[in-house]
């Protein structure tokens, strides 16, 4: 595995009112790495992303990627770096099909601008083109031949999961983040799921920054793992030794809503 | 609902797919509809050409409402007023300017664009509910300029100036019979660029926006941009209406009906229509045009039968009473509007006679 | 600016304001508990205004129906007024649950389009200028002051009234806020309907209830309206300014709209002593200018409070 660090986050700070959402948190992530982040509901794991994002703005720290200092950029300008995004709550574009979610995350890959658009000449016509093809090959990818023109307001949750992981991908990002892609999904669908996030990150090499609540899954296919609790990353390490970790434990077991504690140390 | 193509039904490249006339039936329908409104002349009645023509230049309003509202999901309570901009842009470029009408609906285009471009700046703090209020805002502040401001150029308060009828040499479009020719034309140009537009990476970011516009921005969409350029084109569209409208009636006016109420009017005929399809602006547009006509005809035979002291409420009852309640039963029974209905209908007779 | 009228102008305008910002108290109660903006505020007042006109007469029309003392007739027409409130919210807005912004912005414009429709039917369209008022519209106060035009400020006796009815109005509301067990039910449900469910309170009530109050906050602005120009159906457009005002203050904030009716009383009263005519005559937009204004500087109001948005 290459060690270049490709994503570092130094001493992010971030408050909302009285409750502190990241505490001094800082790690770093290197290229081709599958990073996992986890820890009990309300850590500040979502928050982390959205500081990635640069969606919060945090109130100290940096968060350097590729030698841009995604803190100091407006939130469009972070996908055109190769950073795309998965959300907790599925943030499809509810009206749109299938293909038309996909085609609308190849936005920062197309320039026509809004003349040719209007006029549907030369460029633009080719540029839709080139564009579908690679949305295509997306889609069979991860198995939504069927679905590709279906609107995605009326599909199941689990497609809805996967079509938005598929309109992430459509970005073609360097850097993947995935914010709980397998919550609420049935044994099968999330194994599914696995597997083409494994084969996302071995086949194409993309980095990846996962954040998950199912332990078993997290301790099968990250690479490494960081845990969060109340803002504070409380341990780093691979997913043996977070599984050993005494305070990892505690900070599970100590947590009265916590999910599946007995996950860490039975896996 | 390309899902409900009969089997056998195949694209053979994306290209085909991509495309709206896909069929020969499809080019022959488009053509024999254009034929039918261009011979109006030779085969309507005068009233039937004069509301043809009218509906013509509120459904381009209706266009860039649709792209502002249908597709954006930015609503906007002052489309009107930006028709008005464009009316007396381009009457102004024409009596002032000396350019020919044809030129001048294009510098009105570009006038009520950048007008809408102001009125817009506020979506870089607000939205939602906040910027209709905004637009509401441009409502009252456009009108207000015209009545009060530059009163040498746009005539005063309740002023009205001549908006020259166009003319090719000789021949003045000065009749519905002839004018109707240059709505067509301009609506046939609208609707090429607005069914573009919608299909292309510009449209995929205005319905990204309405849909889910945080995902939208953290996918790479510059919200502020893109909401600025639905803002422009939508005010565009509404200059191109206004400026038509003007040189139609030959003249323009703060108070010949550019109004909140107009404005109220055009989103009920998006709704009605059905927001966010290319074929809502025709259908709601026609509807509400249509019903208009049947308002005054309920409201002009019910005052003849009733006292002459009734006769004022009885002209300006029926309108509102039967908009409104058209709208709130679209609202209820069918927010989709009449462009889903037609839908349905296709998809019905595609699959006849095994329809159920 | 014409420095001698603005006294006049300030008093005046923050007089007005009151009942501007009365008027702007029933948009915002309905927003807080449904969260619905009401368009059709103005035509539920123009309604409540005729329905008063109506019960008290007019004498020299022989259009009245009855012809009550005017508090009698008030009192009938707030009746009405809750009834058709309650109404509405059940037949138009009850089917519009969990529609987008823009579906239920369009139908309360439909149904201000609905109401204005039927009042030109039931009332005509001129403007009627006998509505009944304890004072002569023109018995004055006159107070002095150095500094105004001719040192006298006039206090116009129906204006003070109605100010003084407005603010009592708005207090008895938000008494009715914070210790009424009605009251507690509707603040609950404004905060989280799926907790207030949980506690045992009819949402649909409370949305029902609400409606039904700002029935009668519409009226009773209108009535308090009317005293000083008149019934007609234009009144209806008059209240455009009110809408501003509630943005002003924050569109979920009682204290606020009322604030925000005074700033807007004062902007238009400002704006009328100006020594140019083009200021003078943008009273109709000067709320809307300075809404605009305020967007730019806190787009949350006034009192609104900041919210961070999450995804
Ligand atoms: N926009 C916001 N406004 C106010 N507080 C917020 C906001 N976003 C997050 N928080 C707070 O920050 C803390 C961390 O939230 P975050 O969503 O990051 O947790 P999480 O680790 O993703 O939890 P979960 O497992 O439930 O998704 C929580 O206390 C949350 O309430
Ligand atoms: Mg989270």
């Amino acid at each position: 595995m290459d060690n270049a660090v490709y994503l570092s986050v130094e001493n992010v700070n971030l408050a909302f009112g009285g409750t502190q959402a990241l505490i001094d948190v800082s790690f770093n992530v290197s290229e081709g790495e599958l990073l996992a982040i986890i820890g009990p509901n309300g850590a500040g794991k979502t928050s982390m992303l959205n500081c990635i994002n640069s969606f919060y703005r945090p109130d100290k720290g940096r968060i350097i990627f590729k030698g841009h200092d995604l803190t100091r950029l407006s939130s469009h300008r972070v996908a055109p770096l190769g950073i795309a995004r998965t959300f907790q709550n599925i943030a499809l574009y509810t009206g749109m099909s299938v293909l038309e979610n996909l085609m609308a995350a190849r936005h920062v890959h197309m320039n026509h601008g809004m003349i040719a658009g209007a006029l549907y000449f030369g460029r633009a016509q080719k540029e839709e083109v080139e564009n579908r093809i690679v949305v295509e090959e997306i889609i069979d990818f991860l198995e939504i031949e069927h679905i590709r023109k279906a609107i995605v307001g009326a599909l199941p949750y689990g497609l809805r999961k996967r079509v938005e992981l598929g309109r992430a991908l459509a970005l073609e990002p360097k850097l993947l983040l995935l914010d709980e892609p397998m919550a609420g999904m049935n044994l099968e669908e999330k194994e599914d799921m696995a597997r083409f996030i494994l084969d996302i990150h071995e086949l194409q090499g993309t980095t990846i920054l996962l954040i998950e609540h199912d332990m078993g899954l997290v301790m099968d296919i990250a690479e490494r793992v960081i845990v969060l609790d109340f803002g504070l990353k409380i341990a780093e390490g691979t997913p043996d030794e977070i599984k050993n970790n005494p305070t990892v434990i505690q900070a599970y077991l100590g947590e009265e809503f916590g999910a599946s504690p007995p996950d860490v140390v039975s896996q | 609902m390309a899902v409900l193509r009969p089997a056998g039904d195949f694209d053979r490249s994306y290209q085909q797919d991509m495309s709206f006339l896909r069929k020969p039936w499809h080019w022959v329908a488009l053509f024999f509809s254009i034929g039918v409104v261009a011979t109006s002349p030779y085969w309507g009645t005068p009233t039937i050409i004069t509301t043809a023509n009218r509906i013509g230049y509120w459904i381009i309003a209706v266009q860039g409402l649709n792209i502002l509202t249908g597709y954006t999901g930015q609503i906007s309570l002052g489309q009107a007023a930006f028709m008005l901009v464009g009316g007396y842009v381009s009457a102004l470029s024409v009596t002032h300017l000396g350019v020919s009408t044809f030129l001048a609906l294009p510098i009105a285009a570009l006038g009520a664009g950048l007008v809408g471009l102001i009125f817009g700046l506020p979506s870089l703090r607000v939205k939602g509910f906040y910027l209709a209020m905004a637009t509401l805002a441009a409502q009252f502040i456009i009108p207000w300029m015209t009545r009060y401001t530059f009163t040498d150029y746009l005539g005063g308060s309740d002023g009205i100036i001549p908006a020259p009828a166009p003319h090719i040499g000789d021949y003045v479009f000065n009749e519905p019979a002839r004018y109707l020719h240059i709505t067509l034309g301009a609506l046939i140009i609208t609707t090429f660029l607005a069914a573009n537009i919608s299909r292309s990476r510009l449209g995929r970011a205005f319905v990204a926006i309405r849909d889910n516009d945080l995902a939208a921005e953290l996918l790479g969409v510059n919200l502020f941009g893109y909401k600025l350029r639905a803002f422009f084109i939508a005010a565009m569209y509404a200059g191109i209406a206004g400026a038509l409208r003007a040189h139609s009636d030959q003249s323009i006016g703060t108070e010949l009906g550019y109004d909140l109420i107009e404005s109220i009017l055009l989103l009920g005929m998006l709704v009605i229509g059905g927001l966010g399809t290319n074929l809502g602006p025709f259908l709601g547009a026609s509807f509400v045009i249509l019903l208009e006509e049947f308002s005054g005809f309920v409201g002009r035979n019910v005052a003849m039968m009733m006292p002459a002291e009734m006769t004022p409420r009885l002209l300006t009852s029926f309108r509102p009473i039967f908009f409104g309640l058209m709208l709130m039963i679209f609202l209820i029974f069918e927010p989709r509007g009449l462009a889903h209905r037609w839908q349905l209908f296709k998809a019905a007779w595609r699959l006849r006679p095994f329809s159920h | 600016m014409n420095w001698v009228l603005v006294p006049q102008a300030v008093v005046t305008g923050i007089l007005n304001g009151g009942v501007i910002g009365l008027i702007a108290l029933g948009v915002v109660m309905i927003y807080k508990s449904s969260e619905i903006f009401n368009f059709s505020q103005g035509h539920l007042l123009t309604l409540g205004v005729f329905l008063t006109w109506w019960f008290a007469g007019a004498k020299e029309t022989g259009d009245e129906l009855f012809n009550l003392p005017l508090v009698f007739a008030v009192l009938a027409a707030f009746i009405i007024a809750a009834l058709i409130g309650f109404i509405i919210e059940r037949v138009a807005l009850r089917p519009m649950a969990g529609q987008p912004l823009l579906s239920i912005i369009l139908m309360t414009l439909g149904l201000a389009q609905l109401l204005e429709g039927v009042i030109n039917l039931t009332f005509g369209v001129q403007p009627r200028s006998n509505f009944p008022a304890p004072f002569p519209a023109t018995e004055s106060f006159k107070i002095p002051f150095s500094l105004a035009f001719n040192e006298t400020i006039f206090l116009r006796k129906t204006l003070v009234a109605t100010f003084i009815v407005a603010m009592l109005g708005t207090a008895l509301l938000i008494l009715f806020f914070r210790f009424t067990r009605t009251g507690l039910a509707m603040r609950a449900t404004a905060e989280d309907h799926e907790l207030a469910r949980s506690i045992g309170i009819s949402v649909p009530r409370v949305f029902g209830l609400s409606w039904a109050i700002a029935g009668i906050v519409a009226a009773a602005g209108g009535v308090l309206l009317a005293m000083q120009i008149g019934a007609s159906p234009t009144l209806s457009t008059v209240v455009l300014v009110a809408f501003p005002a509630i943005l002003l203050g924050g569109l979920e904030s009682l204290p606020g709209a009322i604030i925000g009716g005074i700033a807007v009383g004062l902007a238009q009263g400002l704006v009328g002593a100006s020594s140019l005519v083009v200021i003078r005559n943008s009273a109709a937009i000067a709320p809307y200018v300075l809404l605009l204004i305020i967007m730019f500087i806190r787009p949350e109001g006034l009192f609104g409070q900041k919210r961070i948005e999450r995804i």
